[in-house]
């Protein structure tokens, strides 16, 4: 079915020298209690009526946003002799998950003016999701957002991650970690030659709670009141059932 | 087995919860606390993030004592009367200090406040403890009993005065309204009960005979930390039920393994055991503060969106 719909997909192509042509293994990702993290297989082709360019070959670059949150990052200063959060930055929305893979490390397939346009590259992603309210030294606090984020997993570079045969096929997986927040993950894929986008697709992953976690999230926010109530029932329920059961035992 | 959290939205290990609960549980079957002091700084180091690690242990705590005030009301060692007055101070003190609580999350020094109100009330109450039990323990070792005094201080010279029957007290219900209020705050702000506050506090400072005030602690611990849960559940949206549910499940067994282990230990025993502990994660958290951190960043999510 899905071949099917490439498939017209590849009809219905407007003219152009090359064209992306995508695939997704899944375009749903549902959240579970169980829930331990996803890898997204993100496939696709390239779509020409000429023959394959000659010179470099082609780039492709692969793209992963989940949704973005205002965020404020925030600098330990030592204040009175202990370290106290002190100045900060707030922007307005950085994206909660960035994965970027290529099939050649990113200065190669893509130029720095080309970056800037389409705000590929995690620093340039940044910029565009969120304006920096402050005009202070905004860059260290910017590059701490990445190296935390990096390291916890949620903002991936994978460079020569993305494999790319005869010029025409292409596939890249994209691991999503277990501490996913719900709401689209915009994708989008680049072809570029020597450095310049020549074709761009976007798709979105939607990424949702679902059964359990759909309804205690939903009824959290929804029913404040009676979800609180339900956990002071729970966990009253709780604290009387382990009283009875101990009387139980020590009756025995 | 890996549990994804629906309000923390953060995925951990489900049998380490049962097992943490099951740990601050036994110690707080032993010691007679709820545990929040040390069950709150453990979910911060797992990576919940601390606004949803206070709220839902404010409702952890709701089940322990719970399960606790059943035991001693059979007993009869729960004063009602007593209870309900610093429950009054205790629901005034959890509303303001949600209040403050919520001011300083948009100041980004929630942090702060938590870990210095941790590592001043653990290292004073935990000082003075160790203190007095090592006093107790040589006292018990000469074999010189000295007896107890009643003190006639400012809570019989203060107005409103109140009779309650089962502490044997006849004194100003100003006194145990302002106690309840600051530990109402604490509870708010530390996400925990109070109860390591609240216990010293109606010995020492309301002269409340010991077997009564374990038992009139708990009961009204389990109406302050209902309310802080219910307030946080209806203005933060923090509380994370299925990570309580994994919490006291651990912590209602774990207490009752404790509670058999605190009766084969002397009393003087458990509570210099109690302050070595209430004195170490103060300790630590001191020394967080202290010790050049390896990370100056932090993210923060901006509230009010």
């Amino acid at each position: 079915m899905r071949w099917l719909v490439l498939l017209f997909a590849l009809a219905a192509m407007p003219l152009k020298a090359e064209v992306v042509v995508l695939g997704l293994s899944k375009d749903k990702v549902a959240i579970t209690t169980s829930f331990e993290g996803s890898e997204i297989l993100i496939f696709g082709a390239v779509k020409r009526e000429s023959p394959i360019p000659e010179g470099d070959p082609l780039g492709v670059v692969v793209t992963v946003a989940g949704p973005s949150e205002p965020i404020v990052i925030r600098r330990k200063d030592r204040r009175l002799g202990i370290w106290v959060n002190n100045e900060s930055v707030t922007m307005d929305g950085a994206p909660s998950f960035y994965a970027v893979a290529t099939s050649a490390p990113l200065r190669e397939v893509l130029t720095p003016g080309e970056d800037l346009r389409k705000q590929v590259s995690i620093p340039r992603a940044l910029r565009s999701a969120g304006a920096l309210h402050e005009f202070k030294d905004t860059a260290t606090f910017t590059e701490a957002l990445i190296r935390i984020r990096k390291r916890n997993g949620a903002y991936v570079v994978n460079e020569g991650g993305v494999a790319v045969d005869e010029q025409t096929l292409f596939r890249t997986s994209i691991k999503l970690p277990a501490n996913l927040t719900e709401g689209d993950y915009v994708t989008r894929i680049f072809l570029t030659r020597e450095g310049r986008v020549v074709s761009q697709y976007e798709t979105v992953i939607d990424v949702r709670k679902v059964g359990l976690e759909r309804w205690l999230y939903t009824l959290s926010r929804e029913k404040p009141l009676w979800y609180g109530l339900m956990s002071l029932a729970i966990a009253i329920a709780a604290g009387w059932g382990a009283s009875a059961a101990f009387r139980v035992l020590q009756r025995q | 087995m890996q549990i994804y959290l629906p309000i923390a939205e953060v995925s951990v290990n489900a049998f380490l919860l049962l097992g943490l609960g099951g740990l601050v549980g036994v110690l707080s079957g032993m010691f007679g606390v709820g545990g929040g002091f040390l069950m709150t700084p453990l979910l911060f180091f797992i990576g919940i993030p601390p606004a949803v690690a206070v709220a839902t242990e404010a409702n952890q705590i709701v089940a322990s004592s719970f399960s606790g005030v059943l035991a001693h009301v059979r007993r009869k060692t729960v004063d009602f009367r007593m209870g309900t007055v610093l429950l009054v101070g205790g629901l005034i003190g959890a509303a303001l200090g949600v209040v403050v609580f919520n001011y300083l999350k948009s100041l980004g020094q929630v942090d702060l406040l938590v870990k210095l109100s941790y590592v001043f009330f653990l290292g004073a109450i935990g000082g003075m403890m160790f203190v007095e039990s090592l006093r107790a323990i040589r006292k018990s070792r000469s074999g010189v009993v000295i007896p107890t005094r009643r003190k006639h201080g400012l809570a019989h010279k203060l107005p409103l005065k109140m009779r309650f029957r089962t502490s044997g007290l006849y004194i100003s219900v100003i006194p145990p309204v302002i106690v309840g209020i600051v530990v109402g705050v604490l509870a708010a702000i530390m996400g925990v009960g109070g109860g390591f506050i609240m216990v010293p506090a109606m010995i020492y400072l309301l002269g409340m005979p010991t077997k009564v005030v374990v038992g009139t602690s708990l009961y009204q611990i389990i109406f302050v930390t209902a309310f802080t849960t219910l307030l946080h559940a209806t203005t933060n949206f923090t509380v994370d039920i299925v990570l309580a549910v994994l919490l006291l499940v651990g912590g209602v067994i774990g207490a009752q393994i404790g509670t058999r282990i605190g009766t084969r230990l002397k009393a003087e025993q458990l509570r210099i055991l109690l302050a070595i502990m209430v004195l170490a994660v103060s300790g630590k958290l001191a020394l967080d503060l202290l010790i050049m951190p390896s990370e100056l960043y932090s993210i923060g999510v901006e509230s009010g969106h």
